[in-house]
């Protein structure tokens, strides 16, 4: 719902952030601190606006596991969940108005230039 | 005592056809819920049909239909509240809406038509599917049933139905806001807008397939949705797309023939075009251009108003049309666009010129699979007199459409240019 019945709330939204891993790697050593320090001042930003709630880099999929139970087995592959050409590489957890306000968030995510950002609202039980 | 009955009655449909949207607009913002909103707004014209023949018509329906609208779903809820405490919360808070909120109901022009517009943006938010966009566009905003929806984009209702729900749902669960977009998000949400009314006149133009009689008119909803955008947002390319659609929809009459055959602007009889529609279509185009912040729709436009201007196919200005086309590719440099322009370029320089370049385009497998690239490149070797390759490229460009009256025009350009073949003399055609 939108309009009265919410209007104080705000929603948190995970945004995931997917690009192509190989190019960090193949990345000169100046432009990938160049967005190494655009992160950092991003993540300075969400903080002071009241938008971050957290956020980490992940390791690239090379180092990923994927954990499955099956007849109470447990059975572990590597590699990542599913082979694409953009991986999830890190993840903010922010808290926003409202979609529009998420997604200008997103769109200042370093990565949205070179990769994708997935916004998705987090699921409350209570 | 005389019966009003009946003529209240007629007053009701009236009221309902002209404030139907406003009340659903307002009411789903008082509410917060698109589904809640149309319940309260059925509800409302009720409750008009019960008292109002009785009472006599209020002063200022629509305040009354947003207000009983709304206290009937407050009402919904409190009977809702027994079972769960949720409900009770919101009808708390409903009942105690701040006071920018009554204004709102009760009189405030302005922010009725804040209504519309927010409802709009809402509909055609970039986060829904374009096909969602289309379908809760037409339903909400134009008010037309799902039923109609699906026929007019020939889909099954309960797909459309579907479409429509999961929107409604995103919308709720990922808290897409009813507001019109800020200052600088506004160029991109008002792409979307525009994109969707385009579609959906596209649509009611040019049917994808199948013939167009029991559908609704698609191109006259869009060109409705195109008068209230301009009118609650006068953006200029807002403006060009209203003149586009206007200028396009003229011609509607001369399109066919009698027998619902397809009918080639240059071959049309423009004593059939609305002349009125054509000033009109005119008009907003150079109001756009003026505000030097137009883009392809203005563009798009401006190229039908000089087709539209012209007393004759042969007095087409068609040096002026491929400049503009010229400006177009800079804007928006696709292979259609491209096309077009090749097409244009032919009838400024010969056949042989728009070839080379339709040529080219194909050459790169772009629109490959498009039939008007076929058929444009098999009209010029057509009118070059290269019957074999005209031939071929008619053939391909059936293989690719499903659209009646299209269909059939092609197959007649198949037939008289296998007419010539057997009859070699009168190969070149004297058009």
């Amino acid at each position: 719902m939108f309009g009265v019945t919410e209007r104080e709330d705000t929603v948190k939204y995970l945004c995931l952030i997917y690009d192509d891993e190989s190019k960090w790697g193949t990345m000169p050593q100046a432009e990938a601190e160049a967005m190494m320090g655009e992160y950092f001042a991003f993540t300075e930003g969400i903080k002071k606006s009241g938008h971050y709630l957290g956020g980490e880099a992940l390791k690239p999929t090379q180092t990923a596991s994927t954990v499955r139970v099956r007849s109470g087995k447990i059975s572990t592959t590597d590699g990542p969940f599913a082979e694409t050409k953009e991986q999830l590489g890190g993840y903010y957890l922010i808290d926003a108005k409202d979609l529009n306000d998420a997604i200008q968030v997103a769109a200042k995510i370093p990565s949205a230039r070179i990769g994708s950002v997935e916004v998705r609202p987090i699921q409350s039980f209570d | 005592m005389i019966d009003r009955t009946g003529e209240t009655r007629a007053d009701i449909d009236a009221i309902y056809r002209v404030e139907s949207r406003r009340v659903l607009a307002t009411l789903i913002r008082l509410l917060g819920d698109f589904d809640a909103a149309e319940e309260a707004l059925h509800d409302a014209f009720m409750a008009a049909l019960d008292r109002w023949p009785a009472e006599g018509i209020p002063d200022n329906p629509r305040a009354w239909l947003v207000s009983t609208g709304r206290f009937k779903a407050i009402d919904r809820l409190r009977r809702r509240a027994r079972f769960d405490a949720w409900s009770d919360a919101i009808a708390d808070r409903l009942e105690a809406a701040p006071a920018s909120t009554a204004d709102a109901e009760t009189g405030g022009e302005d922010a009725v038509e804040d209504d519309r517009l927010r409802l709009i943006f809402t509909c055609c938010h970039p986060a829904l599917t374009p096909d969602a966009r289309i379908a809760l566009t037409l339903r909400e905003v134009c008010g037309l049933e799902t039923e109609q929806i699906a026929r007019a984009f020939l889909v099954p209702a309960p797909t459309l139905a579907q479409r429509i729900v999961r929107a409604k749902g995103k919308i709720r669960d990922a808290k897409i806001p009813y507001q019109v977009p800020s200052r600088d998000e506004l160029p991109d949400r008002l792409d979307a807008v525009l994109h969707v009314i385009y579609l959906v006149f596209n649509e009611g133009y040019s049917a994808t397939s199948g013939d167009s009689v029991v559908r609704v008119d698609l191109a006259g909803e869009a060109i409705r949705l195109g008068r209230l955008l301009v009118e609650l947002l006068p953006e200029p390319e807002a403006i060009g797309l209203l003149a586009l659609m206007l200028l396009h929809d003229a011609r509607r009459a001369a399109r066919t023939s009698a027998s619902g055959e397809l009918v080639l602007l240059d071959e049309q009889d423009r004593s059939l075009w609305n002349v009125e529609q054509i000033h009109e279509g005119a008009a907003l185009v150079e109001r756009a251009l003026h505000s030097r912040r137009f883009g392809p729709y203005t563009l798009q436009a401006a190229i039908a108003a000089v087709h539209a201007e012209a007393p004759t196919a042969a007095a087409t200005n068609w040096r002026h049309i491929v400049a503009l086309y010229d400006v177009l590719m800079r804007v928006e440099p696709t292979p259609v666009v491209e096309l077009n322009r090749a097409a244009a370029v032919a009838m400024r320089d010969g056949p042989e010129a728009g070839l080379l370049l339709i040529d080219a385009i194909l050459a790169r497998g772009d629109l490959a699979d498009y039939h008007l690239a076929h058929s444009a490149r098999a009209d010029l070797c057509r009118r070059l007199g290269r019957t074999a390759d005209a031939l071929a490229s008619y053939e391909r460009a059936l293989a690719l459409t499903a659209q009646g009256p299209e269909r059939r025009f092609l197959e007649r350009r198949i037939a008289t240019l296998q007419d010539q073949k057997l009859s070699p003399r009168s190969k070149k055609e004297g058009t």
